[in-house]
């Protein structure tokens, strides 16, 4: 007889887990799409959206339903399968981020103690940077499927500018790496929450500035925009795109913002640590469930700052030219990401073995 | 049958018929993305050898980078079945006749190598952990290693060279 | 060359220094106006709730008056019609029958009294022109509508509610500004 070895509550708490922040994490994009809108009307001294609802809160629901209510247009000279899948490959690597990241410390439900982490895999860091790199097929094969030259052009664009600061990201976490000694995200904020306080960002401030300007080319937010640069590629790469094949663009951007606030929280920002409080004596006070309950609120915050760092800055700073974005990439961000892993090994070198001198 | 033999078939059939669309799709875009379904589908084999970090940096080097170029060339020369030229009668026989050649020469590597009766070790092995396979690069072999980064940084140096002449 | 004015300005195009090429100090000025402006009072004006205060000379859609009694004012002289320099005033005249006396003020009432609001330019001449203080310019602005022939305002449109049998209505037609003169 056949036997499968599966644990159903193991997989149901997964499941439950999945659902769980997959809604979060779309809903909190759908309320950055409300949140670009009235940051970018306080701006610009206006209001934003008011009507729909008391503060206009309802708007990203008429968004949406408009969306969906849109006529759904396929070009006749597009690659029909293609032009499909660009978009759903869009979100899907925009949703898969969220699996490393620890969203609190423990909760107990029915006698179980569950991890607030889809999966604690000792290469998470790595993991993030693969579904990253994923994150270019979305935005190429949609601008090529669309058989259309901007459309093309912004994909190219797009994919280059992600390749190129990819780089520098992945050099700016290497020194982070350096300090933390291990891949797992949980680890990473497990030591800052021991620390107390002394997050990694005052051990890496030059490796944040690099993480934060990649992070923003990669998520293809102003200043880094140009693959839907309006004034000289019309929309970019879903020019074509309409109904909900579009909204699916426009929504994987929040998602993969909102991913990579909570990712900037969680590395150099303590995670889910509260800050000014220790954790583990809050737990013997308080009780367990209390207390992550209290750590996700913590890991929002810092994320919902994020967020509104991105918008702030979306509204301050024009655009790059090309050639200047690739000169930042390559002659700027790399060359100082470099910088910071060298000092950064001197002074780990130090640290464990003294000053030889 | 548990699941990591469940997983192993599905991942052996995912990565078998992506290897025949590489091979059998008319379209070049479409050959490039079976290649990524590929790679996807050896990534999971590594997984379930426990040699996760050789599973992530294969979809980030193979997947997530050399690909892409692959479909930027792909796109920007606008391949088609259309455009593709015809080619010699003679050109595809000597194909045939190398393609049967490679294969008989893997068939008869195969067919002696003792190989075949060893089991892979299936979540039990440590070597992939990255750990133990920075530990192992850094000190058993450190002197490939650092050969094969200047074999790279030579492939550099060849690039801009290349990139500098008018 | 010599300048029109003294605000002018020669652009600066010195070579940037280390601090400027940091572009972060920029960045971060800049991002401080921004913030700034975050926290400012909006001078929006959110139309349907608040309106913004009329000026006392304000000419906009067109009442046709009544008197005391009730009783319309207008006698279709066409003297307005004339004075419309938009030619946008038509009226067809018609006589008083018996016992209309509570109807319409005296002999001769207008049947038919039609402004295009299309073509007014609210200068306000007609009321300029109006011997019998019949039509006024009003402090409200023309609605807007999805058709042409919506913008053709007849007597219904026009004329101000009966003060007899709507008062309330009546005091809200004549306005703020009438009630004070």
């Amino acid at each position: 007889m056949i036997q499968l070895a599966i644990d159903l509550a193991f997989i149901l708490e997964k499941a439950i887990l999945i659902g769980g922040i997959i809604t979060v994490s779309l809903v909190v994009a759908m309320y950055s799409t409300w949140a670009e809108r009235k940051v970018a009307g306080f701006m610009q001294d206006r209001l934003g959206p008011n009507r729909a609802g008391p503060f206009g809160l309802l708007q990203p629901l008429a968004d949406g339903l408009k969306l969906f209510m849109k006529e759904e247009i396929i070009p006749n000279a597009s690659n029909k399968f293609l032009f499909i899948l660009g978009p759903g490959l869009a979100m899907m690597t925009a949703m898969m981020t969220s699996a490393v990241i620890p969203w609190g410390k423990q909760i107990e439900i029915f006698g179980r103690t569950v991890d607030l982490q889809i999966a604690d895999i000792n290469i998470g860091i790595l993991y993030i940077f693969a579904v990253l790199s994923m994150g270019v097929y979305g935005i190429m094969i949609g601008g090529w499927a669309s058989n259309n030259k901007f459309s093309l052009l912004a994909a190219l664009r797009g994919a280059s500018q992600m390749i190129s600061y990819e780089l520098a990201m992945g050099l700016a976490i290497i020194a982070l790496l350096m300090l933390t000694g291990s891949l797992s995200l949980k680890t990473i904020v497990e030591q800052q929450s021991a620390a107390g306080g002394w997050w990694n960002i005052f051990y890496q401030p030059l490796g944040f500035l690099i993480f934060i300007v990649c992070a923003f080319a990669e998520c293809n937010r102003t200043p880094f925009d140009l693959p839907e640069a309006e004034n000289e590629l019309n929309f970019g790469y879903h020019q074509e795109y309409s109904s909900m094949k579009l909204g699916f663009y426009l929504f994987a951007e929040y998602i993969n913002m909102f991913m990579s606030s909570v990712l900037m929280a969680t590395l150099y920002f303590g995670g889910y640590d509260i800050p000014f409080v220790n954790d583990a004596s809050l737990i013997e006070s308080m009780g367990m469930n209390t207390v992550a309950i209290l750590q996700g609120l913590s890991l929002f915050a810092k994320a919902a700052f994020f967020i509104f760092f991105f918008m702030w800055v979306r509204w301050t700073i024009p655009r790059f030219r090309y050639d200047q974005l690739m000169h930042l990439g390559w002659k700027v961000m790399i060359p100082l990401a470099l910088i910071n892993m060298l000092i950064t090994g001197v002074i780990v070198l130090i640290k464990e073995n003294g000053w030889p001198f | 049958m548990n699941i990591t033999e469940i997983l192993f078939w599905l991942l052996t059939v995912v990565a078998l018929t992506g290897a025949l669309l590489v091979v059998t799709s008319k379209n070049p875009v479409y050959s490039v993305l079976a290649l990524i379904a590929t790679f996807f589908a050896i990534s999971g084999h590594y997984i379930l050898l426990n040699a996760q970090f050789l599973a992530v940096v294969n979809l980030i080097v193979y997947a997530g980078a050399i690909m892409v170029l692959f479909l930027f060339v792909i796109m920007l020369m606008n391949l088609n079945t259309e455009t593709e030229p015809q080619k010699n009668k003679w050109l595809k026989m000597a194909g045939t006749v190398a393609g049967g050649c490679l294969l008989l020469v893997l068939v008869a590597a195969l067919r002696e190598a003792d190989s075949k009766s060893t089991i892979a070790m299936v979540n039990t092995g440590d070597t992939g952990l990255i750990q133990n396979l920075g530990k192992t690069l850094f000190n058993e072999y450190v002197i490939p290693f650092e050969i094969s980064s200047v074999l790279f940084l030579s492939a550099m140096v060849g690039a801009v060279v290349l990139g500098k002449k008018e | 060359m010599q300048t029109l004015t003294n605000r002018s300005k020669a652009v600066d195009r010195h070579p940037m220094t280390m601090w400027e090429k940091m572009y972060l100090p920029s960045i971060a000025k800049g991002m401080s106006i921004t913030l700034s402006h975050f926290f400012k009072k909006k001078p929006t004006i959110q139309y349907p709730e608040e309106t913004r205060p009329f000026s006392p000379v304000f000419r906009g859609l067109h009442i046709l008056n009544r008197d005391e009694a009730g009783r319309e004012r207008c006698t279709a002289c066409g003297l307005c019609a004339v004075a419309c320099p938009a030619e946008a005033i038509t009226m067809e005249a018609a006589e008083r029958k018996e016992g209309e006396e509570n109807l319409y003020r005296e002999e001769k009432y207008a049947a038919k009294y039609e402004i295009n609001m299309l073509r007014c330019i609210f200068c306000g001449l007609c009321e300029e022109a109006c011997p019998k203080d019949a039509i006024y310019l009003s402090e409200t602005f023309a609605p807007s509508n999805y058709k042409r022939e919506g913008f053709i305002y007849g007597k219904n449109d026009l004329l101000i509610p009966d003060p007899k049998t709507e008062p309330e209505l009546y005091q809200k037609a004549v306005g703020e500004r009438a009630r004070k003169s």
